[in-house]
């Protein structure tokens, strides 16, 4: 009898994670792109700003973005499936993907509220706060941070 | 004080090197924000608490190290870094460093 409670409790927690976890990422994605297409006229550079001085800067400032996303229940069971054959682990591509862009977007819309022109210098970092979830099953939790140099130019 | 991540200031000159200057928090989650993302883990997406603390941490690792660049007599710091490192469970570690200078 506990065994099928368990197991019960084991396929809803799936079913839930499937159903609310795609959803939630497909709003995730297409939020993502329009709000991509609105800060698409700041420039975000990736160079590191050599011979900077000529840049006739009025204020710099340092901008940051950061965000946290976890895996979904359903993806995380698939992908500890999948460790077992090997091979290219497509869900967390998108988990990734989806903190990066989110984090960079970020960045960019706080840039803009404050008027500046471009960002120089633009640096991703990419790391995993494990947070195990009651027993050890370990949390597909990834946090990214973007930060750049933030330029107001001279009027 | 300002603060970039190019080796130079857009607009400004460096006229002094002061060297490194850094700092750092630990921080762990509560208990409650704990809940929440153990509920938020089921269906996946972003974890807002954890997002906030670690903005809080951040901010609280560059005031750090403002306050030391300041001490030196700088009135920037260039160069910054960050790292982000998790030291045991439910904990993480922010790291913050750059060079301060003094810029005209």
């Amino acid at each position: 009898m506990g065994d099928l409670i368990e197991l019960a409790v084991f396929v809803m927690l799936i079913l839930v994670g499937f159903t609310a976890g795609s959803t939630a990422e497909a709003l995730h994605f297409k939020s993502l792109k329009k709000r991509e297409e609105e800060t698409s006229g700041l420039p975000v550079l990736t160079v590191r700003g050599g011979g900077a001085e000529d840049i006739r800067a009025d204020r710099v400032f340092l901008v940051i973005g950061e965000c946290v996303v976890a895996q979904d229940y359903f993806k995380r069971v698939l992908a500890s499936l999948k460790t077992i054959f090997g091979g290219r682990l497509g869900s967390y591509e998108t988990l990734v993907d989806r903190g990066r862009r989110e984090a960079i977007l970020r960045l960019k819309e706080r840039a803009k509220r404050v008027g500046c022109d471009l960002i120089l210098n633009m640096r991703i970092e990419t790391s995993s706060i494990g947070i195990n979830y009651k027993n050890n099953s370990l949390a597909g939790c990834v946090e990214v941070v973007a930060y750049g140099t933030a330029v107001i130019l001279k009027k | 004080m300002i603060l970039t991540n190019t080796e130079t200031i857009p607009g400004k000159k460096i006229v002094e090197h002061y060297g490194l200057v850094s700092g750092n928090t630990v921080r762990a989650k509560h208990i409650g924000r704990d809940l929440m993302a153990g509920l938020k883990n089921i269906i996946g997406g972003e974890l807002k608490g954890y997002t906030e603390l670690m903005k809080d941490s951040r901010n609280e690792a560059l005031k750090r190290m403002m306050q030391q660049a300041e001490k030196m007599g700088a009135n920037a710091v260039v160069n910054v870094r960050f790292s982000t490192s998790s030291i045991t469970q439910g904990a993480a570690e922010l790291y913050v460093y750059g060079t301060a200078v003094k810029a005209e």
